[in-house]
C-alpha cells in the first residue's frame, strides 16, 4: 500500500469546502483528485481554488498544482508544499485568501509561547500588518515586508512553530500576491468584487 | 582533563583551541572573538532563547546560536559571514519592535546591551508602524526599580533565581508577545543577593531603584574598591559622581565574589550620606558641645590621653576598634595606645569569652579559599546564621550544597537554607556545646579514640543520637570536610568550648576548621595588634591587658572608640553608655555623631568611612587587599590613618611618620613578616553556661555596622525591619 517512499495507509481529516468533510483512511499517494471525490468534491459545485494539503502549518497550492499532485510526501514536495499533519483544507473560488491567512497567522501568534525573540515578537508583527490590510489600512510596501519578516523568522527559531507560522505567509503572498495588493489598492476583497461581478 | 578532551575548531578561518563539552560561545569568548549575546551569561545555564548569538556553521542548513552549540571537532564556523550578520540583524529587528526607542529617558541609557548591539546590528529607522506592547511595572521592593516595556525576555533574572539565589523570585507569566517577567503574585524580592538581577539584566528593565535617574554612566568616574561588612571582602567598583558615591556594583573576582555582590555591600553607601554624619570635630567644654577646628579637637585629645597617663597611670587607658576598620587603622591605634602605655586594646567587641585566647590562630579565618570551601564534599557549619552573616560564603556553601555535599547545620534554630540541607542539629532546647559534644562523642566512638582530660569532663554528659552519628559518618567518609565555625559560635560565652569540641571533632574526622570572622577585618586586626595579648605581628605581648570584654564590664578612666556605636556593636552593652559618661576623659573616632555619644564622649573626631580612606583589609580566607578612597570625605571627616598619625605625633610616640597609608601597609607587612604565632593549646575553658538564648547572639544583617544601619533602602527591606531604628529619614516610615 502506497507509493514509492511513502508506503503504508494514511488517514486524511479533509475540511473546508466540500460536500463530506470527514476523516479519509487511504493508501499514501492517492491523488488529490481521488481524495476530493472521497471528500464529496467542492461544494455547491463550486470551482476549488487552493488547498493546504498538510495542516495550516504548510504551505498552500493553488488549484492547478493541487489537482496535479498525489498525496504523498515526494509529489506534494515537488508541488511546493507537504504532507505535515495530512490535514487537507480545501478552499472553493468564493474565499478570500486575505482572511484566511489572517486568520491562521492569528492563530500562530496566539500559541507562541513566547520563549525566543523571532517567533514571539514576529507571529504578532505578521499578524497586524496582515489585519491591517484585511481592514483597508494597507501601504504597498507592506507586501515585500511581510515576506521579509517571514523569512527572518523561518529558522531562526527554538522550535518548529517559527518556521510554521512563516510558511503560510510566504506561500499566500507568494501565490495570490495580487488579492493583497487589491486589498492595499482598493481597501475591499477581490473575491467578492469578482463573485458581484458575476 | 585528558588530551581527548581538546579539539579544534575553525572560526573565521583561524583554528582555535577548544575543550569537548564546550559552547561554541565559550570557545570565542576565550579567543576574544565577540559575538553578540543576550540571554547568554558564563555563571547562569544556557536558555537559547534570544537567538542574537546565531552563526553560521558549515553544513548546517540554518544558522544555530552559539551559545547553545556545543562544539565539535573541525567544525567551522562563520561569526560574521552574510548569513550571520543577517540573522543578527534580524533578531535585533525583533528585539526592537516592542523595545521603547526612548533610551535617553531610560535609566539604563548609556550602558545597556540592548542599546549598544543596537548600534552594529540594528536599523536607522524601525520598519514597524503597529501598536507596541507596554507592560505594567512590577513593585519589587526598595532595591530594584522596574521599567517592564523594556524587557526582552532574555530570562537571566528568572535564572538568577532558580540557579544562583536558590528561590526563585521572578518568573515568566503569560506566553507569546504576551509573556511577562514578575512575581506573580506582588511581593518584593528579597534575596540578600537579589541586587545582582540589576546587573544580570541587559536591558532597562530592573534597575538600580536608590540609584535611579540620579547619573548617568558617562558622567560618573570608576573605582575599584573592597566592600566593609563582611569577611569575605568582595571585590567591588564605585561609581562617583562629583567625589559623591552613586552606586556601588560588583569587580568580578572568581576567587572571592566571582560576579556577585551582596545586597549589603552594594547598598550600604547609602550610610555615608546618613543626615547624623559628623560633619567637623566636636568638643564638650564645661558639658557645653561645640564645632571646632582639627588642630584644638586633636590637642585636646592628645591632652587628655597625657593626662589620664599622667593622673591615674596609663593602664587606666583603652581603646576599642570596630574590626571592620582598615588594618593601617589597627595598626596606628594599636601603636598609639601601646605608645601611651596602655595594654587594653581590642577589636574582639562581640566577643565575651576570651579563655585560651593565645590558642586563637594569628589571623582567624576559614584557613582555606572560597574555592576550597566550595569543594568541600561536608560540612559541619556550627552557629551560623550564614546566608545573613556573610552572604558570598553561604553562596558558596550552596554551590558545594547543590554539587552533592552534605551540609549540616548545629544552629539555635533552622535558619533557611535554599538547598538541600543533610541535617539540622537544633539547639533551641540544648545547646550548641551539648550537640556538639554528642559529635564528638560519636566521633570518638567510631574512630576510638580517647578523650584527654579537658575534654572527658565535657563529654562526660554528652548524649549521642543518631543524628550526630550520621553527621560523623559523612564528616568521615567525606575526603575533604571542613567544620565551620560562624558568628554566633565566634559571640557565645561558651566560645572556648566550642573551639575545643570542633577541634576534636575536626581531629577525629579528618576534617578542617575554619572561622568566619567578625567585620570586613579581623584577620588585619589581629596581625595589627589591636589585641590586649598580641603586639603586631601576632607576638604575645609583655603584659596581657583587658579585653573587651572586660573594658565594656568596667570602662577606664581614658577611653579612644574607633569606629563603634557601642551600645550596638558591643556584646553586653547592657548600661554601657552610662558606664561611659563615668569616664573621665573619652575621645570618639567617628563617622558619625550620635545623641548617646554626646553624652559620654569628651571629643568627636570625624572619621571617613570606607569610602573615603585608603587602606586594606585581610579577608577571612587570608588574602590582603588594598584599595583606596573613593568618595570625597564629608564634610571635615578625615581618613583615620591621619587622624591617628597626627595623634601619635602629638603623643610624643614613635614611629608615626607616615605619608601615606601605603607606607603604613609597608610598615605592617615588614612588622609581620619576621614574628613568630603562638598557637599552643591552653585548655583553658569557660565555665559551664546553661539555660542561655543562643538566638539571641544572632546580629540582623543589615545591623551589623554603623554605615549599613544608616543605609536607608536597607533598612527598607523586609530584612531591615528588625533592625533598631536610627537615624531613618522621616520619609522612610
Ligand atoms: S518558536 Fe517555539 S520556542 Fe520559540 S517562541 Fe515560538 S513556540 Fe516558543
Ligand atoms: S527583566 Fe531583564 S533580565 Fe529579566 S527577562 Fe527581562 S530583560 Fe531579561
Ligand atoms: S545568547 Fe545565544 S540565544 Fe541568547
Amino acid at each position: 500500500m502506497g507509493s514509492e517512499g511513502s508506503g503504508g495507509p494514511v488517514v486524511f481529516s479533509v475540511s473546508g469546502h466540500v460536500n463530506r468533510p470527514g476523516n479519509f483512511e487511504v493508501g499514501l499517494g492517492i491523488p488529490f483528485r481521488d481524495l476530493l471525490e472521497l471528500a464529496g468534491g467542492v461544494r455547491d459545485g463550486r470551482k476549488l481554488k487552493a488547498v493546504i494539503p498538510g495542516g495550516s502549518s504548510v504551505r498552500v497550492l493553488p488549484a492547478e498544482l493541487i489537482l496535479e499532485a498525489n498525496m504523498d510526501h515526494k509529489s506534494l514536495q515537488e508541488a511546493g508544499s507537504s504532507l505535515g499533519s495530512a490535514a487537507v483544507i480545501v478552499m472553493d473560488e468564493t474565499t478570500d485568501m486575505v482572511r484566511v491567512l489572517e486568520r491562521i497567522s492569528r492563530f500562530y501568534y496566539s500559541e507562541s509561547c513566547g520563549q525566543c525573540t523571532p517567533c514571539r515578537e514576529g507571529t504578532g508583527w505578521m499578524n497586524r500588518v496582515i489585519g491591517r490590510i484585511l481592514a483597508g489600512r494597507g501601504k504597498p510596501a507592506d507586501m515585500d515586508m511581510l515576506v521579509d519578516v517571514a523569512n527572518k523568522i523561518e529558522g531562526h527559531t527554538i522550535c518548529a512553530l517559527g518556521d510554521a507560522s512563516a510558511w503560510p505567509v510566504q506561500s499566500f503572498v507568494h501565490h495570490y500576491r495580487h488579492e493583497f495588493e487589491h486589498y492595499i489598492e482598493h481597501g475591499c476583497s477581490i473575491v467578492s468584487q469578482q463573485s458581484a461581478a458575476a | 582533563m585528558s588530551n581527548d578532551d581538546q579539539l579544534e575548531i575553525e572560526v573565521n578561518g583561524v583554528t582555535l583551541p577548544a575543550r569537548k563539552g564546550q559552547m561554541l560561545i565559550e570557545a570565542t569568548d576565550a579567543a576574544g572573538i565577540y559575538i553578540p549575546r543576550f540571554c547568554y551569561h558564563e555563571k547562569l545555564s544556557i536558555a537559547a532563547n534570544c537567538r542574537m548569538c546565531l552563526v553560521e556553521v558549515e553544513k548546517a542548513p540554518k544558522p544555530l546560536p552559539a551559545c547553545a552549540t556545543p562544539v565539535m571537532d573541525g567544525m567551522k564556523v562563520f561569526t560574521a559571514s552574510a548569513r550571520a550578520i543577517s540573522a543578527q540583524k534580524a533578531t535585533m529587528e525583533f528585539l526592537l519592535i516592542n523595545h521603547p526607542l526612548d533610551c535617553p529617558i531610560c535609566d539604563q541609557g548609556g550602558e545597556c546591551e540592548l542599546q549598544d548591539l543596537a548600534m552594529g546590528y540594528g536599523r536607522g529607522v524601525s520598519r514597524y508602524s503597529e501598536r507596541k506592547r507596554v507592560v505594567r511595572d512590577k513593585n519589587l521592593g526598595p532595591l530594584i526599580s522596574t521599567d517592564m516595556t523594556r524587557c526582552i525576555h532574555c530570562t537571566r533574572c528568572v535564572r538568577f533565581g532558580q540557579e544562583i539565589a536558590g528561590i526563585q523570585e521572578l518568573g515568566t507569566t503569560g506566553r507569546g508577545e504576551h509573556t511577562q517577567i514578575g512575581t506573580y503574585v506582588e511581593k518584593s524580592v528579597d534575596h540578600e543577593m537579589s541586587g545582582n538581577i540589576i546587573d544580570l539584566c541587559p536591558v532597562g528593565a530592573l534597575n538600580n531603584k536608590p540609584y535611579r535617574f540620579s547619573a548617568r554612566a558617562w558622567e560618573m568616574t570608576q573605582h575599584a574598591s573592597v566592600a566593609a561588612h563582611d569577611c569575605v571582602g568582595s571585590n567591588m567598583f564605585a561609581h562617583v559622581y562629583n567625589g559623591i558615591a552613586k552606586r556601588i556594583v560588583p569587580q568580578p573576582n572568581e576567587a572571592i565574589n566571582e560576579t556577585w555582590l551582596s545586597d549589603r555591600d552594594r547598598f550600604s553607601f547609602e550610610g555615608i550620606y546618613a543626615a547624623d554624619r559628623l560633619q567637623s570635630p566636636r568638643i564638650r567644654i564645661d558639658g557645653e558641645w561645640r564645632d571646632c577646628g582639627w588642630d584644638e579637637a586633636l590637642s585636646a585629645v592628645a591632652e587628655g590621653l597625657k593626662g589620664i597617663a599622667a593622673d591615674h597611670g596609663p593602664e587606666q587607658i583603652s581603646g576599642l576598634i570596630s574590626p571592620s576598620a582598615t588594618s593601617e587603622e589597627h595598626f596606628l591605634f594599636a601603636r598609639l595606645l601601646r605608645g601611651l602605655g596602655s595594654v587594653n586594646i581590642d577589636h574582639r567587641i562581640r566577643r565575651v569569652d576570651f579563655h585560651g585566647q593565645e590558642a586563637d590562630p594569628v589571623a582567624p579565618g576559614l584557613g582555606m579559599t572560597l574555592a576550597d570551601l566550595e569543594a568541600q564534599q561536608a560540612l559541619l557549619v556550627v552557629g551560623s546564621d550564614l546566608r545573613q552573616e556573610v552572604p558570598i560564603a553561604a553562596h558558596r556553601v550552596r554551590k558545594a550544597a547543590v554539587a552533592g555535599a552534605d551540609v549540616f547545620f548545629v544552629n539555635p534554630g533552622n535558619y533557611e537554607y535554599l538547598f538541600p540541607v543533610a541535617g539540622y542539629l537544633d539547639t533551641t532546647s540544648s545547646s550548641i556545646i551539648d550537640e556538639l559534644a554528642g559529635l564528638v562523642r560519636a566521633a570518638f566512638a567510631r574512630t576510638e579514640t580517647r578523650p584527654d582530660a579537658n575534654l572527658a569532663e565535657v563529654l562526660a554528659a554528652a548524649e549521642v543520637r543518631p543524628e550526630h552519628e550520621a553527621a560523623v559518618a559523612k564528616l568521615i567518609a567525606a575526603e575533604r570536610a571542613t567544620v565551620l565555625l560562624g558568628l554566633i559560635a565566634g559571640r557565645h560565652p561558651g566560645y572556648s568550648r566550642i573551639r575545643m569540641l570542633a577541634a576534636a571533632l575536626a581531629a577525629a574526622t579528618g576534617a578542617q576548621v575554619g572561622s568566619l570572622t567578625e567585620g570586613a577585618n579581623s584577620g588585619g586586626a589581629a596581625m595589627a595588634g589591636t589585641l590586649p595579648h598580641r603586639i603586631c605581628g601576632g607576638a604575645a605581648a609583655e603584659t596581657t591587658g583587658l579585653n573587651a570584654a572586660e573594658i565594656i564590664a568596667a570602662p577606664t578612666r581614658g577611653m579612644v572608640l574607633m569606629g563603634i556605636e557601642p551600645e550596638l556593636d558591643c556584646a553586653n552593652a547592657e548600661g554601657l553608655l552610662e558606664r561611659l559618661a563615668d569616664t573621665l576623659f573619652c575621645v570618639v573616632v567617628t563617622p558619625f555623631a550620635t545623641p548617646a555619644m554626646e553624652t559620654y564622649a569628651s571629643v568627636l573626631l570625624p572619621v571617613g568611612t570606607f569610602a573615603e580612606t585608603a587602606g586594606s583589609y585581610l579577608n577571612a580566607a587570608g588574602e590582603q587587599q588594598e584599595f583606596s578612597g573613593f568618595a570625597t570625605p564629608v564634610g571635615a571627616a578625615r581618613p583615620g590613618w591621619k587622624i591617628l598619625r597626627v595623634l601619635g605625633n602629638l603623643c610624643a610616640v614613635d614611629g608615626f611618620d607616615y605619608v601615606s597609608a601605603a607606607e603604613v601597609t609597608q610598615a605592617l607587612a615588614a612588622v609581620c613578616e619576621d614574628s613568630e604565632p603562638s598557637i599552643e593549646n591552653t585548655g583553658q575553658l569557660a565555665p559551664a553556661v546553661a539555660g542561655f538564648d543562643e538566638g539571641g547572639l544572632r546580629v540582623p544583617i543589615y545591623a551589623v555596622d554603623a554605615v549599613v544601619r544608616r543605609a536607608r533602602s536597607l533598612q527598607l527591606t523586609k530584612w531591615g525591619e528588625s533592625v533598631p531604628d536610627i537615624s531613618k529619614p522621616a520619609d522612610a516610615a
